[in-house]
């Protein structure tokens, strides 16, 4: 039997072929040096994402995301749903907190869930798998898996905005979070200090105001640069596209020559836990990580 | 569309204030705001915004509904959720964003070709299809929202990422033919058909 069980809700972007695909992979593979046992939540949905407001309005949406709270309860009673996504996580843990405090909204919802044979009870709790990490496992816990610490490696620990405001990581500033980089020293790496953990790439926006949103990344980027980072790693998936995919335009527009790795903070668990390249998914990167590669290659 | 916004002006007369609290999302929050500015000292895009929430949230109070609900300043909130911790109110100022975003939409007086407004409008029924978010035809519905031939010069403009995307097994063209899905879309429809109604039941967005 696994150490830990949870009903496990992915979000579109962790599919196979999807944008964030390789998240998974790394997830999966940490998840297995960490005996953590994922059951997806059956036919779960999309969460609607912050962006989906101008059709969605209110309701709709919470009643997708209690739509997947109310298949988590039925079908995997008991356990905590945990999510990947910092958006799918935000909307879930948006809807719980909103359903479970204002009672007609609940009803509202729970008479549109009866359209879909559900009915929200409020019994599970909601968490994204870095709090999983640290406050079901915590750093000590972690480190005794690593065989491999990653040794010399700088590495700029780019929080964003969805896992950490509102809710965020129990404990921890908005301002200056510290979680992601005490996980980097955790895994043996560097974490160097930067002033733009905590900006916001852009988000959706990223499609809709590209000009906008790539001064932001450019920011970002520039800063971790300046304080000597070689790689970037975040927890969010839509921080993790946005500011990889495009440093090439920004190039273009800046005339700056950007080409800095951004990974997930799993991808790096994986390699300290002495996964292979492919277990931690590199190959899914528009922007490859060669030193990483070396890294999984060594023995 | 313009017959709810009728239908809104003759309730709510000269009180905007009040239509806000009835209509918007965590709009009865807005009369707590103080006014301090920290909000839009917050905002990523903030420098962008005609109108930065704090100056919003006072034009709503002075009855400027017009100026609001036509502005197309709450369509550039990243939803990045700054404005809400650093308020000392804790005012749910992204919601309320939104939520004027979306009832700026709802009655037709959103500007019209916003790109946020088009994106948020295109993500929401591209997700709702099958369930879940289908990223290719999301793009293409983006870069093909001016006409073909604007569609396809962005296009090749985004060429790069989009092959470098499909190489690293991130984007898969098969999306097309065959997107990811829910099993049960009959009932994840029928259920948003019900949350829609008791919605636009609850902020008076049904024609009387």
């Amino acid at each position: 039997m696994a150490t830990k069980e949870y009903a496990f809700y992915p979000g579109c972007s962790s599919q196979p072929g999807a944008s964030a695909s390789n998240y998974l992979t790394s997830v999966n593979s940490m998840c297995k040096t960490l005996d953590i046992k994922l059951t997806e939540i059956p036919d779960w949905n999309c969460c609607g994402a912050s962006i989906g407001y101008a059709e969605g309005g209110e309701l709709p949406r919470h009643a997708m995301n209690a739509r997947n709270l109310a298949m988590a309860e039925r079908e995997l009673p008991g356990q905590k749903v945990v999510a990947t996504c910092a958006a799918c996580w935000l909307s879930a843990r948006e809807t719980k907190e909103r359903l479970d405090h204002n009672s007609t909204m609940r009803a509202d919802a729970n008479e549109a869930l009866k359209e879909a044979g559900l009915e929200y009870q409020g019994k599970a709790e909601v968490m994204h798998m870095v709090e999983v990490l640290i406050e079901d496992f915590g750093y000590d816990e972690l480190k005794k898996h690593v065989v491999k610490p990653l040794e010399g490696i700088k590495f700029a620990g780019y929080v964003g905005c969805q896992t950490n405001r509102p809710f965020g990581i129990d404990g921890e500033s908005f301002e200056n979070p510290v979680y992601l980089d005490k996980l980097v020293e955790t895994m043996g790496g560097e974490a160097v200090a930067y002033d733009q953990k905590v900006t916001c790439c852009g988000g959706a926006l990223a499609f809709s105001e590209p000009e906008k949103s790539q001064k932001q990344i450019k920011d970002i980027v520039e800063s971790a640069y300046d304080h000597g980072a070689e790689m970037i790693v975040t927890p969010c998936p839509l921080c993790q596209a946005n500011v990889e995919i495009y440093q090439g335009a920004v190039n273009k527009r800046y005339g700056t020559k950007f080409n800095i790795p951004v990974l997930y903070y799993s991808q790096l668990m994986t390699l300290a836990y002495g996964g292979s390249a492919k277990e931690a998914g590199l190959d899914g990167h528009i922007i490859k990580a060669p030193k990483l590669e070396a890294f999984a290659a060594k023995k | 569309m313009s017959d709810l916004n009728t239908q809104a002006v003759a309730k709510y007369r000269n009180n905007f204030l009040k239509e806000v609290e009835a209509c918007v999302e965590e709009g009865d929050w807005v009369k707590m705001c103080m006014q301090c500015g920290v909000c839009s000292g917050s905002c990523p895009f903030g420098p962008h915004w005609d109108h930065p929430p704090q100056e919003l949230f006072m034009m709503i109070r002075a009855g400027k509904r017009e100026e609001v609900l036509t502005s197309s300043s709450m369509w550039m909130c990243t939803s990045c959720y700054n404005c809400i911790v650093r308020c000392p109110r804790e005012i749910p100022i992204t919601h309320i964003m939104h939520g004027l975003a979306n009832y700026a939409h709802r009655l037709g007086l959103a500007p019209k070709n916003q790109p946020t407004r088009h994106f948020s409008g295109l993500f929401w029924n591209n997700i709702i299809k099958t369930g879940r978010v289908n990223e290719l035809k999301l793009s293409l519905g983006l870069y093909f929202r001016d006409g073909l031939v604007s569609g396809i010069k962005v296009g090749m403009a985004m060429a790069s990422v989009g092959i470098g995307m499909v190489l690293a097994k991130r984007l898969n063209p098969i999306e097309l033919i065959k997107p990811h899905g829910c099993k049960d879309t009959k009932g994840i429809h029928a259920m948003l058909k019900k949350a829609r109604e008791i919605e636009d039941r609850r902020k008076g967005l049904t024609a009387a």
